[in-house]
Order: structure tokens, then C-alpha cells, then sequence
């Protein structure tokens, strides 16, 4: 069985509140040097079958339509033995 | 890239500008470069263009809404009126109320959860930068039909934003409005508006006075959120092809932190108790442009600005985008030098950046500096007070006649017992008049322990101080379909039905404030519908002798030819000696004596009836009798206070019967009803005329309130008693309150959960 990830991260213009919250965390604990951080999410689907173009096709959809908001966020999808599938990401203009 | 500096542009005046691409028309560009005898930098331009947007400069409205300050009535109680963040009213014991609405639709289209939520972050420091303490928040909804798969996509994300950012902030949300309808499939309205309390002495003012005084941004980092929103967003009707899914054309949305708007809500208040500022304004739409020349337009001086020490989230940002950034959670405070360092201090107790950006100055100019150089330099009067000025063509759409002729008397009524019972059930089960617990059960309607009425009562109550009871009341109103059918009726429809709700819960109306939703400015239609209902809201609060305080105007509300109905929405505060004393909804004893207060003609045009049953509008909307509503909240207020009435409820859309079910349901008793001699059963439960208040009386109290009712002229009709598990129309019809129950409850949560 062949697993497809889909990692959704906020466009980078967009206030990560939650990325902030870690960041501000880090020197309380003793992290130093982290000057960023970006929190996102990650999805892992387990497709029945091979993995094609006509099913990556199908996770995009549905990444697009339903696991990211794409007004405020980006997604890549990825085979899992870490080939990138294409060119999976949207969003940002060149 | 060079810097485009004040130097540069005056060297280089031929350089073209995209004036047009950020919104400004070609005379409002000439204007620019008359007011400063060369061509704009490229951040003056950014500020010109969104400061003279119409969502900063009314400049469509301003003409119109100058009645509110003409017709002002006199009023003892305003302390603050128009102009300022938001209007504060004395509602006594050395306490003031501030309270404001405003919109946020256009951004609640394009990303419903972080439109709604910010909606809520920016009307709450409006209050805050009035000097007082946010304590409650009210959202008034419109949204496009209920079955409507685009609805199921904004409704629930506008809920979760707003629930999800108020929640977070621990403020109560305690009422508002959610109306659906075809018209706003496009454009949903998502207002907001939040009260705050302060002592008298506490009150602030946005104005940057006295030179050498320093200016300090504090909150949030600035980034690249919703650069050019209000310019691009606000101002513009969307494109007629952009209508299915908020597709094209996206620019940055500013997403919320309630966390941080918690953290600077209460930096501010300690920042206040200290006094240690001489003029304060929030950050909302134009962020730093309108902050920075607001302030300086409304103080004695000018100002400087270093733009490069503002914090920023990301380090490419050109000096435009960082005036024009609209990023939430921040504030900006005029501060004496002698107390920067205690400021400054309180800032990091909270955790809250804050930095020292520039300073008031001797003369009259703003100016902004980028590592030493100079890119603005302007009279700031010019880009925040003294915008253009449109006298927009207006005139009578010619449809007008044809709808109102279409009267709702000829639709076919009900005859029979049988058929009346059958309709109640539609109508109170429509998506308009059904039970809206499903939404508003996503609220936290009683954090800071403060709530006395919530939803779904008329309207809402907070207690402000807890030795002395006293308390206010807030309800907002407004009805699109009647002011599509008569604009200035219907505005004063509103502000009617809003006041009404307050003195239902026992409080006496004190002040007014308005969201003004509207087409575009440029349809002479939409425009005369504004016209309209400005001169009808402002003539009626002249009658009721309640101010306008402020408030807020949503122009463009169309997609393509396609404008909302005109939706005025009217809040109006009230204030009561003793929230103990307040007046609820509900029927909760048996044999308590059912009044009828005012006057029911054969008033369907515009009605929820219509709607439901017809999907009709057409016909006059209910008329307005402005002294029987003061008379009527007289009644109801003396009511309260003397303790003659156990229950009120406002009479308004759907008229009598979804009042009684409504008071009935909350209550868990039913209700024996007999209809009134020369009224016809249909218009006794169905017509919607105004000046109308159903109210449960004790037995032992029913002379004392009769005869007062007699003696001050209200017609007041014992129309049944409370009693069992029925709404029992006698001679008519019977239903159970459980299938009522089951009707009017299962609306909401069948469309959205």
C-alpha cells in the first residue's frame, strides 16, 4: 500500500500565531538561535492501489478543495519515499 | 530599486504612478499632486489611496451622514459623539458606556473564519482606545439563502471566527442577528459590535498633542496582511465573474491572535490606570497610514516618523507596504517623554512589543523617514479629514413603484383553522425565524459573570457595576426586505424595533449607533436608498431623542448590477437602574395574563409571513409611529421598574404568533389565546405593524398596569392567559408546544451541523 503526504503550511505572508507561541518559547527553554519558526500540518493518505498520476491528480483535488484553505495556505504532495510528485505546489506566484 | 524619496519625486515629475491600480480615480491623483505641488512619493500615494478609499474617507456618504450631527438631538448623556473611535454615553454613577458597530463583510466573503474573527479584534480596539474595557460583543449576520451550498461554506467559518476569537478573548457574545436571504448570496454582511465601560475620568481621545511627546506602536509585528484591503477590498465591487467561489483575485488576508488582543487589552487598561497617555488610536483598516494621520490631523502639531523601527514580521516589506499593512492586535500611543519608560515597561510586563517610532513635532506636517530619508511628507489634515467629497447622483429606482404596488394583499391567505396552524409551523420553522441556539450555543455567552439577558432574549444585558445593580442593555435591528420596499421607513423601522427591544427588557434607550450596508455608491439607486435612509434614521433619532454616536458605512455590497437590499442595522444602548429589575422573554407561571400593547392593522408588505409561506416582497412596509414607540418603552420601562410585568417580548418579524411561540418555548408553558373581537385571526397572528409589544402580567398587578396603560393613552387588549402545554388558538387551531418545539428548533441544525 503506497502512502501520499500532503503538508499544508500557511503562506508565508500570512501571522502564524502558533509558530510565534513556539518561538517565543524556544530561549525560555534553552533553544537558542532559531530566529523563524512556522508551524503546519501534515496528511497521510494510504491509497488503495498503485500510485498514478490520475490518483495524485485526485489528492490534489482534494488537498485544493478540502485539506488546505488555499485562500491562507499552501500544500505540497509528496509519494512518502520522498520523491516529490510534480509540481505540487500552488499558490505563491513565481 | 531606489527609494522613492520625497527628494526623488520632487526630481522626477513624470514618473508614472499606478494611481489607478490602488484605487484612486484620476481627479483624486491631480488632487494629490495639487495638495503637494509634485507628484506623491510611492508611500504617499499609499497612504492617499487608502485613506481616501471610501471605507476610510466616507467620501461617498459623508454628505448624507452629516444629518446625524444636524439633527442630533440634545442629549445629556453623550459625552463623545461622531468622530471619535466610537461614541461613549453617560449611563450615570460616574460610569460611561462606549459601544460601536461595524462591518467587516467584504473580507468575511473571501475568508469567512478570519474575516469574522478579525471583525471582532477591530471594533474591540476601537472600544479599548476609547479608554475602557471591552465587556461584551453583539453580531449582526446576513447571509445568502439558508440552503445555499456557498451559505454552508461561510456561515459555519463566520461562526467558528467569531466564536473562536471572542471566546478566546473571554468576552461574552450576547446577541445579534442572523437573517438569510438571497440578496446577500454574494455578499454577506458580517457586522460586529462591542460595549465597553470606564469611569468618566478614563476617557481617551485619538489625537497626538504637545511637541516632543513621542509615538508608540505597540502589539502585534507588522507584516504583509491584507496590504491594499481596504482600498482594493472595501472600495471595489467584486468582479461579476468572481461571484462563484471567492476564486480570483485574492490579496493577503489578515489572520487574528486573540491571544495577543488579550494581552494588549489588558497592557492598555494598566497603561490607563497609570496615565501615562495623552492620545491613543488603534490600528485598524489604512493601518499605520490612518493611525499616524489621524493622530496628527486631530492634535495641535505634526509628526515624524522613523518608519524603519517599526517590528516588523518580515523584512522585505517596502516602506509602502508597511504603511498600508492591516495587521491585527496593534495600537498606537501618544506619550509625554517622562513616562516612555514606564510605558514601555508595563509593555514587557505583558509581553507585548512595543517601540518608540517618532514624535510629535512644532509645526504641520507629517513626515516619514526610511533610514534617514524622507518619503512622506504631507499636511496630514489632507490625507485623513479633508478627503474628496462626492455629491453621487441619486434618484428613485424606477422599479420602486412597481414593488410597492405588488401588495402583499393579494397574496391568498389562510382560512381555516387547520391552514393557520399549518403556516405557523412553516413560518416558525423558516430559516429566518427558527431557533438560531445552534449558532449561538458556539458563543461564550456568560464569561466575566456580568450576563443578565443574552440570546435569544429582545436584547442583551450587562451588569456594570455589582454593588449597585446597574446595568445596560444593547439590541441591534434591522430589516433589509423593508427598507427594500421604502428605504426611509425602513431605517426607521429598525432603529423602532431596536429601541423597542431594549425597553422590552426594562432599560430606557439612550444613544444610537449604525452599520450602514449598502450597494455601490456609484448605482444612483443604491444610492438614493442610502440617501433615504439616512434621512429617515436621522429624523426618527431626533423623535426618540436618541443620539447617533458613530457607527460605520459598507458601500459596494454587490456583485456585478446585483446589490443587497439596503440594510441599515441599528444598535441601540439603554440603561437599567437595576438589573435585577429586568424584564425576560419568557412565560414561566401558569396563569400569567397575556397583553397585547398597541395598535395591529392589516400590515403584511415586507413580512416574514410573506416570505415563508409566498417567497413574496412587495407592498409598503409596516408604518412608523415614532411617539407610540416612546410611549410604548415607557410603558415597558415603568413596567419593569415597578414590577406590574413578569415577561415582554417586542413584536416584529412574524409578528404575534412568533412572539408567543417564542415567549412560550422559552418559558415551557403554553398559552390560551382568544383573538381580539375586531381583529380577523390571519392579521392578529401574522401582520407585523410596528408600536407592538406582547407582555405577561400577574394576576394581582393586571389593574395597576391596565389602568396605567389607560392613562397614558396605550391601547393595551387582554388577548389569553398563560396555561398548559399548547398554544391554543381558541376557535382555531391547537399545537403543542413539543411539535412547536420540534419545528422551530430543527431548522438551524438540519441546514449546518
Amino acid at each position: 500500500m503506497a502512502r501520499v503526504v500532503v503538508d499544508v503550511m500557511l503562506k508565508p505572508e500570512i501571522l502564524d500565531p502558533q509558530g510565534q507561541a513556539v518561538q517565543r518559547a524556544l530561549p525560555r527553554l534553552g533553544f537558542t538561535g532559531i530566529s523563524d519558526v512556522r508551524q503546519g500540518k501534515r496528511f497521510e493518505l494510504d491509497v488503495e492501489g498503485p500510485v498514478d498520476d490520475a490518483v495524485l491528480a485526485r489528492v490534489r483535488e482534494m488537498a485544493e478543495t478540502f485539506l488546505a484553505n488555499t485562500v491562507i495556505e499552501d500544500f505540497t504532495v509528496r509519494v512518502e519515499d520522498g520523491t516529490p510528485a510534480g509540481d505540487a505546489r500552488n499558490g505563491a506566484p513565481a | 530599486m531606489t527609494l522613492d524619496t520625497v527628494k526623488h519625486a520632487t526630481d522626477t515629475p513624470q514618473t508614472a504612478q499606478p494611481w489607478a491600480e490602488l484605487g484612486l480615480k484620476e481627479d483624486e491623483y491631480a488632487r494629490i499632486r495639487e495638495i503637494l505641488g509634485r507628484r506623491p512619493t510611492g508611500a504617499e500615494l499609499a497612504m492617499y489611496s487608502v485613506m481616501w478609499s471610501e471605507h476610510c474617507s466616507y467620501k461617498s456618504s459623508k454628505v448624507h451622514l452629516k444629518q446625524f450631527g444636524e439633527k442630533a438631538p440634545e442629549s445629556d448623556a453623550l459625552l463623545v459623539g461622531i468622530g471619535e473611535n466610537a461614541g461613549v454615553v453617560d449611563v450615570g454613577q460616574g460610569y460611561a458606556v462606549t459601544f460601536k458597530v461595524e462591518s467587516h463583510n467584504h473580507p468575511s466573503y473571501i475568508e469567512p473564519y478570519q474575516g469574522a474573527a478579525t471583525g471582532i479584534g477591530g471594533i474591540v480596539r476601537d472600544i479599548l482606545a476609547m479608554g475602557a474595557r471591552p465587556v461584551a460583543v453583539m453580531d449582526p449576520l446576513r447571509f445568502g439563502a439558508a440552503d445555499h451550498p456557498d451559505t454552508r461554506r461561510v456561515l459555519p467559518g463566520v461562526v467558528a471566527g467569531i466564536g473562536g476569537y471572542g471566546n478566546c478573548l473571554g468576552l461574552p457574545n450576547i446577541g445579534g442577528e442572523v437573517v438569510f436571504d438571497s440578496c446577500y448570496q454574494g455578499n454577506p454582511l458580517v457586522n460586529a459590535l462591542c460595549v465597553g465601560v470606564m469611569k468618566h475620568e478614563d476617557i481617551h481621545l485619538a489625537q497626538a498633542s504637545g511637541t516632543g511627546n513621542k509615538v508608540i506602536l505597540y502589539g502585534a509585528r507588522t507584516g504583509g496582511d491584507g496590504i491594499g484591503g481596504v482600498s482594493v477590498l472595501a472600495s471595489e465591487t467584486f468582479d461579476a465573474d468572481d461571484s462563484a467561489g471567492a476564486s480570483a483575485n485574492r490579496p493577503a488576508v489578515q489572520v487574528g491572535d486573540p491571544f495577543q488582543e488579550k494581552l494588549l487589552i489588558e497592557c492598555t487598561l494598566e497603561i490607563f490606570r497609570e496615565h501615562l497617555v495623552a492620545g491613543i488610536q488603534d490600528l485598524g483598516g489604512a493601518g499605520l497610514s490612518c493611525a499616524t494621520s489621524e493622530l496628527a490631523s486631530a492634535g495641535s502639531g505634526g509628526m515624524r516618523v522613523e518608519l524603519d523601527t517599526v517590528p516588523l514580521r518580515d523584512a522585505t516589506l517596502s516602506p509602502e507596504e508597511i504603511l498600508m499593512s492591516e495587521s491585527q492586535e496593534r495600537m498606537c500611543a501618544v506619550v509625554e517623554p517622562g513616562n516612555v519608560a514606564r510605558f514601555l515597561e508595563i509593555c514587557e510586563k505583558w509581553d507585548v512589543t512595543a517601540t518608540v517610532i517618532g514624535e510629535v513635532t512644532e509645526g504641520d506636517r507629517l513626515e516619514i523617514f526610511w533610514h534617514g530619508e524622507q518619503i512622506v511628507d504631507v499636511p496630514p489634515r489632507s490625507v485623513a479629514h479633508e478627503g474628496p467629497t462626492y455629491h453621487r447622483p441619486y434618484a428613485r429606482p424606477d422599479w420602486q413603484d412597481a414593488l410597492q404596488a405588488d401588495d402583499a394583499a393579494r397574496l391568498p391567505r389562510p382560512a381555516t383553522g387547520d391552514e393557520l396552524r399549518a403556516q405557523v409551523l412553516t413560518l416558525v420553522g423558516s430559516p429566518n425565524q427558527a431557533a438560531k441556539s445552534w449558532i449561538t450555543d458556539q458563543y461564550d455567552r456568560y464569561v466575566l459573570g456580568n450576563t443578565v439577558l443574552a440570546q435569544p432574549e429582545d436584547g442583551g444585558m450587562i451588569r456594570v457595576d455589582e454593588e449597585s445593580n446597574l446595568g445596560v442593555a444593547v439590541a441591534t435591528d434591522g430589516n433589509g426586505r423593508y427598507a427594500k420596499l421604502d428605504p426611509y421607513t425602513g431605517a426607521q423601522l429598525a432603529l423602532a424595533e431596536s429601541y423597542r427591544n431594549v425597553a422590552a427588557t426594562g432599560a430606557t434607550p439612550l444613544a444610537v449607533t449604525d452599520c450602514l450596508n449598502f450597494g455601490s455608491p456609484e448605482d444612483p439607486g443604491a444610492m438614493w436608498q442610502f440617501a433615504e435612509a439616512c434621512r429617515g434614521l436621522a429624523d426618527a433619532c431626533q423623535v426618540l431623542g436618541t443620539p447617533v454616536t458613530g457607527g460605520n458605512v459598507s458601500l459596494y455590497n454587490q456583485t456585478g448590477d446585483t446589490a443587497i437590499h439596503p440594510t441599515p442595522v441599528v444598535g441601540v444602548l439603554g440603561v437599567i437602574d437595576d438589573v435585577t429589575r429586568r424584564t425576560p422573554m419568557a412565560f414561566s407561571q401558569a396563569g400569567q395574563l397575556l397583553y397585547l400593547l398597541g395598535d395591529t392593522g392589516d400590515e403584511l408588505g415586507g413580512s416574514a409571513w410573506s416570505q415563508a409561506v409566498h417567497d413574496h416582497l412587495g407592498g409598503l412596509p409596516p408604518a412608523v409611529d415614532l411617539e407610540r414607540e416612546r410611549l410604548l418603552a415607557q410603558i415597558l420601562v415603568s413596567a419593569s421598574r415597578d414590577g406590574m410585568i413578569d415577561a415582554a417580548h417586542d413584536l416584529s418579524d412574524g409578528g404575534f404568533v412568533q412572539a408567543l411561540a417564542e415567549s412560550c418555548l422559552r418559558g415551557g408553558n403554553g398559552a390560551r389565546i382568544v383573538v381580539p373581537d375586531d381583529l380577523d385571526p390571519f392579521v392578529f397572528l401574522f401582520s407585523e405593524s410596528a408600536g407592538r409589544a406582547l407582555v405577561a402580567v400577574p394576576r394581582s398587578e393586571e389593574l395597576r398596569f391596565t389602568d396605567m396603560c389607560g392613562a397614558r393613552g396605550l391601547p393595551a387588549t387582554r388577548v389569553g392567559v398563560v396555561d398548559g402545554d399548547a398554544i391554543d388558538v381558541q376557535g382555531q387551531f391547537s399545537l403543542p408546544l413539543a411539535e412547536l418545539r420540534a419545528a422551530h428548533e430543527a431548522t438551524l441544525p438540519g441546514l449546518f451541523a
